[in-house]
């Protein structure tokens, strides 16, 4: 398959959120505010990257040589969970006002399943080191264009009338389902 | 410390007051990912079980020995290596269910509800009280998976179990079974949820 392909049906076709289902709680949480949707948004895209690199070479270098594949569990939630902590790290001496917006939602990056469906489908896809790269930063940027939108979304349903009982995350995910109907219209792009 | 409920009380908490998926909105992923035929559902609701269950009796019998600067890894190295044991077992036993789940298998590790739990009460109860808790989570998870997933194989394809339920004048919503119909189905369950709660409250008080 060709890199464009990847990259492509990575982003729109097979969009992580709306598709795989990855990734669903910092959806919900944190698609209240533009802002912090698209900075939640790159703090993933940025770790999925690591991950993509770091989880491939683990996989490729260590556990398949050794026919250790059993591990791959344990080791992609320990490779992620570190590179969680150094990305923390890093922000919060780089950029302090970044670390402040991001807060919380950082460590939580450790148990979003976005991060590990990613090493795993990786895994899964038997993709090359470059592959595996252009996926990771695809699926990344698909994320982020999800919860942007999602975003975007609340930002106007704040303002609507919505029926009681569904306030918060019912209506954002009659609003999500919809979103991944318009989505699943991309299916033609690729084969 | 708030007083110590009955262990019935402990158990029946998971079920509604705390249900996992309805009221927590904790392993969505899954929930949403598996629903789209009832076997699959059922099958992932074990497997949680499962993980969820070793995990909490282990971490409930080791809590003094996990310095509290690690016991986040230390949960996830216990909970990671019981998804292991299950994804093997699924893997060697029901091949097809295997490949049916996928990725979601290995993924069980990354489900908010089994850290959670670790986090909010094993780590701080006995073992027995932690056994409970964690049954009574796992079936809570497990009646939300069956819910949802048959309502969207019921009307997805007109079966249930894969047998045929309701008769040929019934047309497919081949929606239920897209991720769309996964989204929307919750997102109208949580609401029916939410309105449960508040009449009963209203009618209580």
């Amino acid at each position: 398959m060709d890199l464009l392909t990847i990259f492509v049906a990575a982003i729109l076709v097979n969009n992580f959120v709306l598709y795989y289902f990855l990734g669903i709680c910092p959806f919900l949480g944190v698609s209240k505010k533009i802002d912090a949707a698209f900075s939640m948004g790159m703090a993933v895209t940025f770790v999925m990257s690591l991950t993509a690199v770091v989880s491939w070479m683990i996989n490729h270098w260590v556990l398949i040589p050794f026919g250790l594949d059993y591990l791959q569990i344990v080791s992609f939630i320990l490779v992620i969970a570190s590179l969680v902590q150094l990305v923390e790290m890093f922000i919060r001496k780089m950029s302090p006002p970044l670390y402040q917006a991001l807060g919380i939602y950082l460590p939580l990056i450790t148990t979003n399943c976005a991060i590990m469906g990613l090493a795993l489908l990786a895994a899964l896809k038997d993709y090359n080191f470059i592959q595996t790269v252009v996926f990771g930063v695809g699926s990344g940027l698909g994320f982020t264009l999800a919860i942007v939108l999602m975003a975007g979304i609340r930002e106007q349903l704040d303002l609507a009338d919505v029926p009681e009982p569904l306030k918060g995350a019912g209506i954002a995910l009659i609003v999500a389902g919809i979103m991944a109907l318009a989505f699943s219209g991309f299916s033609g792009m690729i084969k | 410390m708030p007083p110590k409920k009955s262990l019935g009380a402990e158990y029946l908490k998971g079920l509604w007051d705390e249900n996992p998926v309805f009221r927590q909105l904790l392993g969505m992923c899954p929930t949403l990912a598996v629903t789209n035929a009832v076997i699959n559902g059922f099958a992932m609701g074990l497997a949680t079980a499962f993980v969820l269950i070793l995990s909490s009796l282990v971490v409930s019998s080791i809590k003094k020995l996990i310095p509290s600067q690690v016991r986040i890894a230390t949960y996830i190295v216990i909970i990671a290596s019981f998804v292991t044991i299950a994804d093997r077992f699924l893997a060697a036993f029901f091949p097809p269910i295997s490949k049916a789940l996928g990725p979601y298998v290995p993924l069980i590790v990354v489900n908010c509800i089994i850290l959670g739990r670790q986090e909010a009460f094993s780590s701080k109860n006995s073992i027995g009280r932690s056994l409970v808790d964690a049954l009574g989570m796992s079936t809570g998870f497990i009646l939300a998976l069956l819910v949802l997933s048959s309502i969207r194989e019921l009307l997805g394809a007109g079966t249930f179990l894969s047998y045929q339920v309701l008769g040929s004048w019934f047309k497919p919503w081949i929606i239920m079974i897209l991720p769309a119909g996964a989204f929307i189905t919750l997102g109208v369950l949580l609401g029916l949820a939410i309105l449960i709660e508040t009449k009963t409250k209203t009618r209580s008080s």
